[in-house]
């Protein structure tokens, strides 16, 4: 099964690598991993998408609590919550595939950021699916370049993970 | 106050009330060493390897529940301590390592003896810390201490860059400590504590299965009581040896790859199982399939929540102390009226002395050579068990753990977790030196000893008067015996070849060396060491029968109760 788990951890050097290190030594599943300081810049909010089953998800939260400088760790896909992740992709805008292009962005309300003569640089936000699909929806022999950020989550609602 | 780096870092030293710390000089901590020598309250151990200066700090943490403190140098110094770091940390033992590293300017820049200390110890580590700023090594280094020797204790490590050893700043030693990010929980949950007490009340078929964390949590006084007041069986395992008294007619006996049958059988046939303090290791319960093939009800207390359901489902999780827990168990009995119900134990114990009848120990002895059991158990009658045993790790240490019964905790020490060889010496020396007057044996073979005899030389220098038993059979014993048992009987550089005379070896280095031959001599030898040469280092070259196995034994992936009995079962 797949989890999305939301942690606050101290923003100090090394940090980063004490998690990862725990999912690579564990032989733990990171599908996407995404960081940056929160408005205390004292901490930094992390969103780690797994999978594994039950069990292993229970020792992953475990495991990570038991890290030295993890404040708090939250599995947000255990009840409502909203993910979003962040696409750049860098097509071929030629011809008649200039307009096809535009209008496809136009339908994912993408948003075109960079334009010269030959490409665009197309800026679309939304679940992983919705990005694949975008994705699915371009000529392959279009894309230049695909550069995602990972996943960022939220609990819907009351559910705030603040320490 | 101000002071140099290092200097606080002796003075932090200080505060913590360290008596010793074991170490090696180098270029990144001769700042350190200068410091060390201009004051008398922190008395250092020059170790001739730096894997032994953490083996030697963690036989002094593990023999006095104190933290044990290892100091070495960048690069090599670091990468050599590596091996006692992890070793600590598998079997959860509180350390304070620090460590030179090369100046700030320089780090990044493949400097002379420069390696990523953090990077390299942080999966063998509880915690560990690279020190920036002069400002904050006082703040870190009692961070160390907190962090080593609470929740589940561990080697902690600091990285300290030789500038900032010279770098000057105000002294002050913080008093408390706090972090936002680090709450051990202490008290267990007592909802839990009730469910729990009730399920061993209602038991038919309980048993009782102990690890090193109640040694480490200093409980095996609470355990003791628990376990008489419930009148249920007990098995320690390899780690959790002396927390209940071995002579007890309740204790079974170590449980696992080389435990009992009584405690084998009991740990897979009882109805409710009580876990307090142990991790359901592979060597312990086997095959994790096999032993949950059978229904019963696990009740689990342990102060790492990822400890609990990690191999085994638990039905009952407690998080907290083990001695907390336990205290507050035998507070609800007592203050309940119900008791374990008398026929049903009763049965219980019938069937238990039945396992038992099968006196799975039993070794056939011998006039003609040496059996290393003979040795353990002359060892255990000649000390009138009252040593501090250290082993190192084989055929050797599981003997030692089978025939030598221990009545207390904190007096076996070795390697359980990681299996290091090579820990038997040093763990030995920072024993002796944390109790100058105790008997300190160290069980060994002709193997392992080599992997630290350097350690000769510091225990000449040091005046340590340990008594070595090298079970010697010229073989790496243990996997001898899986080449025996498992690849058919194909010994591949399994032989040890080429040995030196253990005892004129032991000779040069000052100590005295007896070189044992015969059954006869065996308990004379070791009168002689622990009486005429009471004060001296005494190494013991008992030369043991080449082709003695290890049993009972549960082969790898097995299940508990599918034995090897004796060499007939093979």
């Amino acid at each position: 099964m797949r989890h999305v788990i939301s942690l606050l951890i101290e923003n100090e050097s090394g940090a980063l690598s004490r998690v990862s290190g725990l999912f690579s030594a564990r032989g733990y599943n990171i599908e996407s991993l995404t960081v940056a300081p929160t408005e205390d810049a004292s901490m930094s909010r992390m969103t780690i998408v797994t999978s594994g089953s039950d069990e292993i998800i229970e020792q992953i939260t475990k495991q990570l609590n038991k890290l030295v400088e993890v404040v708090k760790v939250v599995d947000i896909s255990e009840a409502a919550h909203i993910e979003r992740e962040l696409m750049l992709i860098k097509v071929r805008a030629t011809g008649k595939d200039r307009e096809e292009v535009k209008r496809t962005a136009d339908i994912f309300r993408a948003r075109i950021i960079d334009v010269t003569d030959a490409s665009y640089v197309v800026e679309l936000t939304g679940n992983q699916a919705k990005l694949d699909a975008f994705v699915g929806a371009i000529d392959p022999a279009l894309i230049l370049e695909t550069v995602r950020s990972g996943v960022c989550g939220v609990g819907r609602g009351d559910r705030v993970l603040k320490l | 106050m101000v002071l140099t780096g290092a200097e606080i870092v002796v003075r932090c030293l200080q505060e913590e009330k360290i008596e010793y710390v074991f170490g090696y000089p180098g270029g990144a901590v001769l700042y350190l060493y200068d410091a060390l020598f201009q004051q008398e309250e922190v008395r250092h151990v020059l170790v001739r390897h730096e894997q032994a200066a953490v083996h030697a700090a963690d036989g002094y943490a593990r023999s006095t529940q104190k933290v044990g403190v290892a100091l070495v140098t960048s690069g090599p110094g670091a990468t050599n301590a590596v091996t006692g770091i992890a070793t600590a940390y598998c079997d959860s033992i509180p350390l304070v390592i620090i460590s030179g590293q090369v100046p700030t300017a320089a780090i990044g820049q493949d400097a002379f003896q420069e390696v990523d200390t953090v990077g390299i110890t942080r999966p063998c580590v509880k915690h560990n810390f690279l020190v920036r700023d002069v400002r904050d090594i006082a703040s870190t280094i009692k961070k160390a201490f907190y962090l080593a020797k609470t929740g589940r204790p561990g080697p902690v490590l600091v990285d300290i860059p030789k500038d900032i050893t010279i770098a000057k700043c105000d002294f002050e030693y913080p008093k408390e400590i706090s972090m936002r990010s680090y709450n051990p929980v202490v008290r267990g949950h007592q909802g839990q504590i009730k469910k729990a007490v009730q399920l061993l009340l209602e038991a038919k078929r309980p048993m009782i299965y102990t690890g090193g964390g109640v040694v480490l949590a200093d409980a095996a006084e609470q355990l003791t009581r628990l376990i008489r007041l419930l009148g249920y069986p007990v098995t320690n395992t390899l780690m959790g040896l002396g927390g209940y008294p071995a002579s007890d007619r309740q204790f079974l006996g170590m449980p696992g790859m080389h435990g009992t049958y009584e405690a084998n059988m009991s740990m897979h046939y009882c109805d409710v199982l009580l876990a307090v303090g142990a991790r359901f290791d592979d060597r312990v319960i086997g095959n994790p399939a096999h032993f949950a093939e059978e229904p019963r009800k696990i009740i689990h207390v342990d102060i790492d929540p990822s400890s609990i359901s990690k191999r085994v489902k638990v039905d009952v999780p407690i998080v907290g102390d083990v001695k907390e827990v336990l205290d507050e168990m035998i507070r609800q009995l007592e203050a309940g009226a119900a008791r374990p119900n008398a026929d049903h134990l009763a049965t219980w114990w019938k069937q238990i002395e039945e396992w038992r009848g099968r006196n799975c120990m039993a070794y056939k002895n011998s006039d003609e050579i040496i059996k290393p059991q003979f040795v353990v158990q002359k060892l255990w009658e000649v000390t009138g068990g009252n040593a501090i045993v250290t082993s190192d790790v084989g055929q050797h240490q599981m003997w030692a753990a089978q025939y030598y019964p221990f009545e207390q905790p904190r007096r076996w020490l070795n390697s359980g977790g990681l299996g290091t060889m090579g820990v038997g010496l040093p763990y030995a020396m920072g024993a002796q030196l944390a109790h100058p007057d105790a008997q300190v044996a160290c069980i060994t073979g002709e193997a392992s000893i080599q992997m630290n005899i350097q350690e000769l030389s510091t225990c000449k220098q040091f005046r340590l008067p340990i008594k070595i038993c090298n079970l010697n059979n010229r073989y790496l014993g243990m996997v001898r015996q899986w080449q025996q048992i498992f690849h058919g009987a194909r010994y591949s550089e399994s032989y040890m070849d080429s040995l030196p005379d253990f005892a004129k070896l032991a000779a040069s280095y000052g100590h005295v060396g007896i070189r044992v031959d015969r059954p006869c001599d065996v308990e004379d030898a070791l009168r002689e060491a622990f009486v005429k040469h009471k004060n001296e280092l005494v190494f013991l070259d008992f030369q043991v029968d080449q082709t003695e196995n290890v049993y009972p034994m549960v082969q790898g992936g097995k299940g508990l109760t599918e034995m090897i009995l004796s060499a007939e079962d093979l």
